[in-house]
């Protein structure tokens, strides 16, 4: 996540792999201003003298310090890094890599390096020493703190989230994408400034935390040395955080794949996977939390996986399939369910790490590991190793299939898998106008394909009866509504 | 003795210790095609007479042949093998890879066992050892052909074994060496007058006798079986084809009918039916003798043939891949009756496994069987039997022309329990057809593709796994995807000092391969498009089976369709068949359809959000970053600090901040709806009647020019100049061309030589085309500052190998893909190739070049 430190080793891994090779981000601004009398006393705490440009040499570039104002009741010094970016790509080539990352404004690395100059130039100040003025780093004083770009997945209501909370008057102005083109709106940059009485210590320890966090950019290495660090500079105020788990899971973010590079490469190619993150969104976990998210509560996610399990069971099928098994939540019942075999597929390879590490497959008995496997296959290809088992759960899969797919989906499912019983949910598009928060027509995952009402499902269920043998039965899921039905529909062939 | 062994099969020695088996093995195999208990056990133990380790070693021995079985290879097991439970899971195996089993017995007296194994040292087990398996090798020997070998050969003395003669001999079916042409013939089922019409359509004089049959100079027929039943004239068509094989100028393999009618004959109980009373009722008029020599004649016949070099399989309902060339009941079951799921039907007829949509041979299958209204060819299969006795056609199959040739049915002799064409033929019959599927296997793992252009392109297992989410979740119906371009690597890096690109680097690797001319194609900036037009829905239906009404795709370099609304996308299509067919190209081209490359414009209408999300958003951070900076130095400043150098040079860079969003702008513009979009065409890929890969540039232009002047307000013309390298003038002029081109703020462009392929003096394919892109355009890509002294510099040493190994192994799927599809290869030929494409693009490659 961040650049090495000064007193580290500077290790491979731990060089962030790609930034701006020409880029705006080479030039970082943060400036700390103390108010009120004795302004100047800022000089004592943070070891730099107001009168001089100080420079200092970073494993990655240099960093400069000054005072653009030093009056008696206002005194600010202005940290600016200057980053060599075409040394750091150098320096980490040989990864996967998109072309977004080199040209992109990597925020986490703007970010990550502004934590790492903090740390570097001001390391007794954050400390808490102040050898000619104990007092002063023991005090809280009036301070105020501007960085003029700020990457902030989240936006500027995520920044007062994080920042108001500690005590600080924040303004974060957001900055639009392009004034040429003022339709585009906002980019994810905001201005910040912040004001508050506090030690300066403590400041400069939310600041090294919190930047980083509220880029929330992919992080390819993070080992256990950043958990340390974050238990470190967090102590005193993290624990107490209202957005604590926010927190420590954007700044501990995985993303150890050895698939997930090559196929986020693939997507960028098309330069509509402006979204990299399409990845794990719409296929592991992204999945579930933005229709969490939306569906207010993770209550009918649990509702759908009671419902499934139970038609599971009701069917007295042995062995199973999780078509889209994803991340493994229906995964982890089903093993513990007693059936002979279980049997995930997803076409996501990440999405099969996932879920190998959730059901700790490494650490089960011989005799339980031999009943769960998971496959990577894809519904659009014929996969006979999916042929014998009785049932197949396609559990929020078909959406996310462009609708002239289906057929082959259909077919390989129904026609050559063709399992006793085939269970299927998908979001009943009805039910959306009871979402307030969800535009009119708007689906409620980016990536579904389409939503379909209760008839246009039980027309496709018919349609698939007749083609392939089977009888079907559907069953609401969620809360049931008089007008529109339920959240979810599910339809439970058998032949 | 002569012992003639089938190649492949199954070869177990039998005999106790002693018997010398290993010598045998020695004197008359391979070293490497006998597999021996002592070797396995050796293998598992350190001990060849480790009798401990005797269950591991047989599983071990079992291992190996069934690999070899797998293959199949010719596989001779040396054990003692003289209990009945030793042998019986070397029968299965035999039995599992459809290869037959045969004994070689050396039933030697028991005294020389004795006395080979006392002058043996490693042997220290006692007398009664041997005398028990003398006994139980007696005991065998009768059983031996009951327990499944299909052939036993016993030995006694030594003398027998010292002269035994080992021949092998290959399986019947394996007729490769009868080489065509062949006239393939469907099911004809006692239709006599059809069939002689049909021989007459051929060539074939059928004489006045009726059977009496004499070819046209060097063909043959071959009957895929059913001459009996339901027809009104079986006897005659028997004799017919009697006669034809017999003299040698045709070659048969039995129906399912025949076969049932083979065991009417033999005295065994059958059901009469299925039109079997008509072939008796017909019999019955004729002599015994006749009689007798149709059933010699049947039972004589060979499930299935393979012809033609090993090209052809000829069966009654067709072969699956895994049993070709192999001997086993169930692959005559499968060569009689087809796979069945065991399930029947509507009209109580068996559901058939439809084996073909999963065949995967590269050998020609050519059955019958099925009834069907017209024969397709399905992954390299094809039925032709049309129905004849229940009205449809007789059809036959010129081989290798690959042509049908079929005559009607005179009457409708049998009413069909199914009805042979759907009740109503524009109905849904069409759409209940199941749709065209394409196996995991044909993409899954490590694979090695051969091309026509350039030797085999090998995908490794993670590219394929990227590309099968990719594909799966965004790509379009595979039928479609028939091509997809390759990459393209940059000039080499110039050594001007304000430049990272520039044409002389693309025209001197040109000279340097021999190229003589080349052509300079201005680089549109917009998004790699493919399209794929039709005439109309009949092509789309005929030529890519795409029966949804669709008449065309234009999808992206990954394969992603251009247009979620199918009108928007047919309105496109509109615009481009429009615009070919008042070129002329479908008739010029004698085609039905069309793969054009272009370039669809703007850039914003596809990259939208990656411009707005990577560029414009680089754009407001730095905008945004410089001016904060340079008000906080101008402050510094006026404190009377040193910071004036650093406050010039930021202000230099909020200058290229503004020309760097002024690079992307010029590529973006508003598009509301079709008409906002340009398309720019520099390539016909491909048509009916052939890859244009043959042709030059100046023709693919020539063409798209054509194009374009039929609708030049949509359509975009891409300039060009063509340049002779030895020519300075000319070099001079296209340079100062480029140079105004993207001064102006255009892209670049792209070097190619003027032959679409070339190789240089030593066969080797050279680059398709190199792009020389311009300093502004770069500064998207690069950067902002990337002309700064200090960044110019470091990214001079930027690697090129890479990129261009892969743009040459794209270039080379790409075209293999159309050439597999003008073919009319299989779909999953094509589609390996286009998914290669996308495989390797997940490679990791510095994205910037």
């Amino acid at each position: 996540m961040h650049p090495p430190e000064p007193a580290a080793e500077a290790r491979r891994s731990d060089t962030p792999r790609a930034t701006s090779a020409g880029g705006i981000v080479d030039r970082l601004l943060l400036t700390l201003t103390l108010t009120g009398p004795g302004a100047t006393d800022l000089g004592y705490l943070l070891h730099k003298h107001p009168d001089r440009v100080q420079e200092f040499s970073l494993p990655f570039g240099k960093a400069q310090v000054f005072y653009p104002e030093a009056e008696p009741e206002r005194c600010t010094a202005a940290l600016m890094l200057e980053i060599d970016p075409v040394g750091l790509v150098r320096r980490g080539a040989g990864g996967g890599f998109a072309l977004a990352e080199y040209v992109n404004d990597r925020p986490y690395v703007a970010s990550s390096f502004l934590a790492v100059g903090i740390v570097s130039v001001f390391k007794s100040a954050l400390a808490g020493n102040c050898k000619p003025r104990p007092e002063l780093a023991a005090t809280a004083l009036p301070f105020e703190v501007e960085v003029p770009v700020v990457p902030a997945r989240g936006g500027a209501d995520l920044v007062r989230r994080l920042l108001e909370p500690l005590g600080y008057a924040v303004d974060a102005t957001p900055i639009p994408l392009d004034p040429q083109y003022p339709e585009w709106g906002n980019s994810r940059y905001v201005a910040l400034k912040l004001a508050g009485t506090v030690r300066l210590a403590e400041l400069l320890s939310h600041l090294y935390v919190l930047l980083p966090v509220l880029d929330d950019e992919k992080h390819y290495w993070v080992d256990d040395t950043e958990i340390e660090k974050l238990m470190r500079r967090g102590e005193g105020w993290l624990p107490d955080h209202p957005e604590r788990e926010l927190i420590v899971k954007r700044y501990l973010k995985h993303q150890a794949s050895l698939y997930a590079p090559a196929t986020a490469q693939l997507q960028a190619l098309d330069a509509e996977g402006a979204d990299d993150d399409a990845v794990d969104e719409s296929t592991a976990d992204g999945v579930e939390a933005a229709e969490a998210n939306l569906e207010g509560s993770v209550l009918l996610r649990d509702q759908r996986l009671d419902a499934v399990e139970a038609a599971v069971k009701a069917s007295g099928a042995r062995r199973v399939l999780d078509l889209g098994c994803g991340p493994g939540a229906l995964l982890r019942r089903l093993i513990r369910g007693g059936y002979e075999s279980v049997v995930g597929v997803d076409v996501s390879i990440r999405a099969l790490e996932l879920a190998a590490r959730r059901l700790k497959l490494d650490l089960l008995p011989d005799e339980q590991r031999a009943r769960i496997t998971l496959l990577h296959g894809a519904l659009t290809y014929r996969d006979e190793r999916l042929a014998g088992y009785d049932a197949a759960v396609l559990q929020e899969v078909i959406e996310h299939l462009d609708e002239p797919r289906l057929a082959v989906a259909e077919q390989n499912v129904f026609g050559t898998a063709r399992p006793g019983t085939v269970i299927v949910t998908t979001p009943n598009a009805e039910y959306n106008v009871m979402w307030p928060s969800l535009p009119a027509g708007a689906f409620r995952h980016r990536d579904h394909r389409f939503e379909w009402t209760r008839e246009e499902f039980q027309a496709w269920g018919a349609r698939v009866c007749e083609r392939h043998g089977y009888r079907v039965d559907y069953r609401p899921i969620g809360p049931l509504d008089e007008t529109v039905g339920s959240p979810t529909q599910m339809a439970v062939f058998t032949r | 003795m002569k012992i003639d062994l089938p190649d492949p099969s199954l070869v177990v020695l039998i005999g106790a210790s002693g018997s010398g088996k290993s010598s045998f093995g020695r004197a008359h195999f391979l070293p490497t095609e006998v597999i021996s208990s002592d070797f396995c056990r050796g293998l598992v133990s350190d001990d060849q007479n480790d009798q401990a380790a005797t269950q591991d070693a047989f599983d071990v021995l079992r291992f190996i042949a069934g690999r070899r079985l797998a293959q199949p290879r010719f596989t001779v097991i040396d054990a003692t093998n003289v209990q009945r439970e030793s042998r019986k899971p070397l029968v299965e195996l035999a039995r599992q890879h459809d290869l037959l089993p045969v004994a070689i017995v050396l039933d030697l007296p028991e005294s020389v066992c004795q006395a080979r194994n006392r002058d043996r040292s490693d042997r220290d087990f006692g007398p009664h050892v041997i005398r028990n398996q003398s006994a139980q090798l007696r005991k065998s020997i009768k059983g031996l052909q009951r327990e499944g070998f299909r052939r036993v050969f016993v030995l006694r003395t030594e003398e027998e074994v010292a002269e035994a003669e080992v021949t092998r001999s290959s399986l019947w079916s394996d007729r490769s060496l009868e080489r065509g042409p062949f006239d393939l013939i469907g099911d004809v089922h006692g239709c006599h007058a059809e069939l002689v019409e049909l021989l007459g359509d051929l060539g074939y004089e059928v004489a006045a006798d009726g059977f009496t049959v004499t070819p046209p100079e060097g063909r043959r027929a071959v009957f895929v079986g059913d001459f009996v039943d339901r027809g009104p004239a079986t006897p005659a068509v028997l004799r017919l084809v009697m006669a034809m094989v017999r003299a040698g100028t045709a070659l048969a393999v039995p129906g399912n009918h025949d076969v049932k009618l083979v065991r009417k004959l033999g005295g065994r109980d059958v059901r009469i039916a299925h039109g079997l009373a008509e072939t008796l009722a017909q019999l019955a008029a004729e002599p015994p003798a006749f009689v007798e020599e149709v059933r010699e004649f049947l039972h004589g016949l060979v499930s299935h043939l393979i012809l033609d070099g090993g090209d052809l399989l000829v069966a009654h309902a067709g072969m699956k891949e895994q049993y070709q060339g192999r001997s086993s009941p169930r692959v005559r079951d499968f060569a009689l009756y087809g796979e069945t799921t065991g399930e029947i039907d509507e009209f109580g007829l068996p559901v058939r496994l439809p084996w073909a949509d999963s065949y995967r041979g590269r050998r020609a299958v050519v059955y019958g069987h099925t009834p069907v209204p017209t024969p397709t060819w399905v992954n390299n299969t094809i039925d032709i039997d049309t129905g004849c006795v229940f009205g449809g056609r007789l059809t036959a199959l010129r081989w290798p022309e690959r042509e049908l040739v079929s005559v009607a049915a005179r009457e409708t002799y049998y009413e069909p329990v199914k009805p042979l064409l759907p009740a109503e033929p524009e109905g849904p019959a069409i759409e209940d057809r199941p749709p065209f599927v394409l196996d995991l296997a044909d993409v899954a793992g490590k694979r090695i593709i051969e091309t026509r252009l350039t030797h085999s392109v090998t995908i490794r297992e993670e590219q394929s796994t990227a590309a099968i989410e990719v594909m799966s979740r965004f790509a379009m119906d595979p039928r479609w995807l028939v091509y997809l371009p390759p990459t393209m690597a940059p000039t080499a890096t110039s050594s001007r000092p304000d430049r990272l690109e520039h044409p002389d680097e693309a025209f001197a690797d040109y000279a340097g391969s021999g190229v003589e001319t080349v052509v300079c194609e201005e680089k549109h900036m917009g998004s790699r498009a493919i399209v794929v037009v039709c005439r109309d829905g009949d092509v789309a239906q005929e030529r890519f089976g795409v029966d949804t009404g669709e008449t065309g795709a234009v999808y992206t370099r990954t394969g992603r369709p251009f247009f979620d609304d199918p009108q928007r996308n047919e309105a496109i299509l509109a615009k481009v068949r429009a615009a070919a067919e008042s070129a002329g190209l479908f008739d010029e081209l004698e085609t039905g359809w069309l793969v054009l490359d272009c370039e669809l414009l703007p850039w914003s209408a596809k990259a939208g959000d990656l411009i707005r999300s990577q560029y414009a958003a680089v754009g407001a951070a730095g905008q945004a970053g410089l001016a904060a900076t340079s008000s906080i130095l101008e402050q510094a400043l006026a404190r009377g600090l040193e910071v004036g150098p650093l406050l010039e040079r930021t202000v230099e860079r909020a200058g290229h901040v503004d020309r760097y969003r002024d690079a992307y702008r010029r590529y973006v513009w508003p598009v509301a709806g079709l008409e906002d979009l340009r398309l720019a065409p520099f390539h016909v890929l491909a048509a009916e009647s052939g890859v244009f890969a043959d042709r030059d540039h100046a023709w693919h232009l020539d063409r798209c020019d054509r194009l374009v002047a039929a609708d030049p307000d949509w359509l975009r013309r891409t300039e060009r100049r063509f340049v002779q390298l030895a020519d300075p003038a000319a070099v001079a002029e296209a340079v100062a061309w480029w140079e105004a081109m993207t001064a102006a703020g255009g892209e670049g462009m792209v070097v190619k030589p003027l032959s679409f392929t070339v190789r240089d003096d030593r066969g080797s394919l050279r680059q398709p085309g190199i792009k020389c892109r311009g300093g502004e355009y770069l500064r998207i890509i690069y950067g902002p500052e990337y002309l700064a002294a200090s960044q110019i510099e470091r990214l001079r040493s930027r690697n090129l190998g890479r990129k261009r190994g892969l743009a040459l192994r794209e270039f080379a799927l790409g075209i293999e893909a159309l050439e597999r599809f003008v073919r009319r290869e299989p779909l999953y030929r094509v589609h390996e190739c286009a998914f290669a494409v996308l495989a390797l693009e997940s490679e990791a490659v510095d994205p910037r070049l």
